[in-house]
């Protein structure tokens, strides 16, 4: 394991992280309890398989899903919520939008952009939720999930 | 237009069909024909590279010149439209693109066929697929038919056919010559040639208006005979309640169907990582909001400067509001600043369709070739198989889409982008977001939550005033309508997420738990992804 250790942020299909994105070990992410090796009575896939339900209930992979979710969920519900009354408003009562605020601009204009503004907004807010709550720990977990399942194929790949 | 214009505009797109040959050409020399390389380019695209390929596959001519152009016509109404096209990349970004690219290898039936029986689920996701591009391709062709002839001034019934037929020819050769790696470059190319035009455009409008977006707005109401009305919301998608109800199953449909579509799902397999996937995808939000954004001062500085009659005697439904507004603002006709930006709005819109259309047969030679015919025909596995097929499929999909383009070339299909988006947000979405995060989720859910929301969207669309029992239908002679709405996504994309929780409900087979864990572990976490 030791070789492997060395060698994998090497693994192409990683871009490596820039620098400064772990502040957040700190917040306590629970580190990742390896499950006692010597499962490997199985076929192949039962000890995969049994891996990632292995991988699942582990503290530090709930605590991910939960961050993840904790996110998104609301995210979603907020930015849909507001797409859908920005377009009812504007096909419903359109006497509404209609309502000018300043010169030319009127309710309805501001709305527009603001969906323009929000949308940037909400695509920076998930980006940097994503980066600092998110990556690192998603990352150690695949990494050890990886070593697991090669651990469990009997060293095949 | 004169003479002057057309042959510059020639010359530009004969230029741009020899700039992506070449590309073609180059980006396929010394590759082997493995599938990761034909599906995924290799896979190592950067996520700004991938970003604005994106981009271009996403804003196809109906966004250049049809949103500008019913901005310049009926106002705010544009810009309602619009907002759809941008919010729905949020539904991308948070809920889709990282974990489709942890899950999948290839198409969007990877993702959901991981989790359940293979064979029902690919057969379902791919036809639902093919499905989308071929709506979606026929709607692009006829444009491009209409597109090409109006901006070469001839109206000729040739002129459209021989259109149709080069952009189909076109299309095959990129797709099924270069695969992924060439599309991609083509849509990378594209969208900077397109950014690029309409940046320079948006520069000069608000030059002319030095700066003043208020006095850019009420020049526009001003000319345009409404008055303030046309700053509000109403002249386009006001009317009865049945117009009303319309836009909002557009507006759903568009938010919710590009999460569904399969030619953006295949991009993030493009690129090395979650992370780079979701790295593009914000690129792609920054283009591409940038771009609407462009959209509005291009299509009200039309309404201003071109006016929305002389919009409306030039095309009806406003799509030669943008080239009408180049010619002015590079000095008028017969000047030669006029005919060279009226040359290159021409250009960009020809490469515009050409790269959408390219983008989507690769999507839908994928969707045959890995799910349909890997399950149907069941062949022993060898990839280099896989690839020819793949390759046979784009020939198939273009000979298609030629045809039905040929045979629609006289209907009004602008009802097709909306179908589409309709259908991939009631087909593909449910079946989707329900094996990412659904435990209980079954295979028999995810095979009625494909056709739960696919056999809906099209026998509603057949029932629709778009196809029969008005003047503007496609069988103008015929009165089969019984549904109001012209896009069915108000009520298939519901249907489509109850008939996914009712065939799990009914369903006899218990889910799996450890293929559950397995999808759950590798959407986040990115293990074992490919």
């Amino acid at each position: 394991m030791g070789a492997a250790g060395q060698t994998r942020f090497d693994d192409p299909w990683y871009d490596a992280p820039a620098s400064g994105w772990g502040e957040l070990d700190g917040t306590g992410a629970p580190a990742f309890v390896a499950p006692s090796a010597g499962r490997g009575d199985g076929d192949r896939t039962g000890g995969a398989a049994d891996i990632y339900l292995e991988v699942q209930r582990s503290a530090a992979f709930q605590e991910v899903r939960s961050r993840y979710r904790r996110f998104v969920v609301p995210g979603v519900a907020v930015f849909f919520t507001w797409y859908v009354s920005y377009v009812v408003t504007a096909t419903a009562a359109p006497g509404l939008m209609a309502r000018p605020v300043t010169g030319a601009v009127n309710v309805a204009m501001l709305a527009g952009l603001g969906q323009f503004l929000t949308t940037f907004l909400f695509t920076w807010a998930y980006m940097r939720h994503a980066r600092l709550r998110r990556d690192r720990a998603a990352l150690e977990l695949r990494w050890d999930t990886q070593e697991l399942a090669r651990g469990a194929r009997g060293g095949e790949r | 237009m004169t003479g002057n214009q057309q042959t510059l505009a020639v010359l530009l797109f004969s230029a741009f069909v020899a700039v992506t040959l070449g590309i073609t050409t180059w980006v396929s020399r010394n590759r082997r024909g493995s599938a990761e390389e034909f599906y995924a380019g290799g896979r190592l695209f950067s996520p700004m590279e991938n970003g604005f390929a994106i981009a271009g596959d996403y804003m196809s001519a109906a966004s250049f010149l049809g949103i500008s152009g019913l901005i310049a016509l009926f106002g705010y109404d544009g810009l309602l439209y619009s907002v759809g096209f941008l919010v729905a990349w949020l539904v991308v970004l948070f809920l889709v693109a990282e974990l489709v690219r942890n899950c999948g290898r290839f198409t969007l039936a990877d993702v959901v066929a991981a989790r359940m029986s293979e064979r029902p689920v690919r057969i379902a996701v791919g036809t639902a697929s093919v499905t989308v591009s071929v709506l979606y391709l026929v709607a692009q062709m006829v444009g491009a038919g209409i597109l090409v002839a109006l901006l070469l001034g001839g109206t000729s019934e040739a002129t459209r056919v021989w259109t149709v037929i080069g952009v189909g020819a076109l299309m095959v050769v990129y797709v099924s010559l270069g695969g992924m790696r060439a599309t991609t470059w083509i849509q990378i190319v594209k969208a900077v040639l397109l950014m690029g035009g309409a940046i320079a455009l948006t520069v000069l409008v608000l030059v002319r208006f030095h700066g003043d977006f208020d006095h850019l707005l009420r020049t526009a109401a001003e000319r345009s005979g409404h008055g303030d009305a046309f700053l509000a919301p109403g002249l386009r998608y006001g009317g009865d309640w049945s117009a009303r109800l319309d836009f909002i199953s557009l507006g759903l449909a568009l938010v919710l169907g590009t999460a569904g579509l399969p030619h953006i799902l295949s991009r993030f397999y493009t690129v090395p990582t979650a992370r780079a996937a979701r790295r593009s995808v914000v690129w792609s939000i920054g283009l591409i909001g940038g771009f609407y954004l462009m959209t509005i001062v291009l299509g009200f500085g039309a309404a201003a400067i071109v006016g929305p009659d002389a919009v409306r005697r030039s095309n009806a439904a406003g799509n030669t509001a943008v080239p009408l507004l180049a010619l002015d603002l590079g000095g008028g006709s017969g000047s030669t600043g006029g005919a060279v930006l009226f040359a290159i709005v021409a250009a960009v819109a020809f490469a515009t369709i050409l790269a959408v259309v390219a983008g989507i047969t690769l999507a839908s030679s994928a969707s045959v070739a890995h799910d349909l015919y890997a399950s149907l025909r069941r062949p022993r596995g060898k990839p280099r198989s896989e690839v020819a097929v793949a390759r046979a499929a784009a020939v198939g999909t273009g000979v298609v889409a030629i045809g039905l383009g040929l045979l629609a070339r006289d209907l009004n299909v602008a009802f097709l982008v909306g179908l589409a988006f309709a259908v991939a947000a009631s087909a593909h979405l449910p079946v989707l977001l329900y094996s990412l995060f659904w435990r209980g989720f079954t295979t028999r859910g995810a095979v009625w939550a494909v056709y739960g929301g696919l056999v809906p969207a099209l026998l509603l669309v057949l029932l629709s005033p778009v196809v029969s029992g008005s003047p503007g239908s496609l069988f103008p002679g015929v009165d089969f309508q019984y549904f109001p709405l012209e896009n069915p996504g108000l009520v298939s994309i519901p249907l489509g997420f109850l008939a996914g929780w009712l065939g799990t409900v009914v369903s006899a087979q218990e889910p799996d738990a450890a293929k559950h864990a397995e999808t759950e572990v590798r959407s986040l976490t990115g293990a074992g992804a490919v």
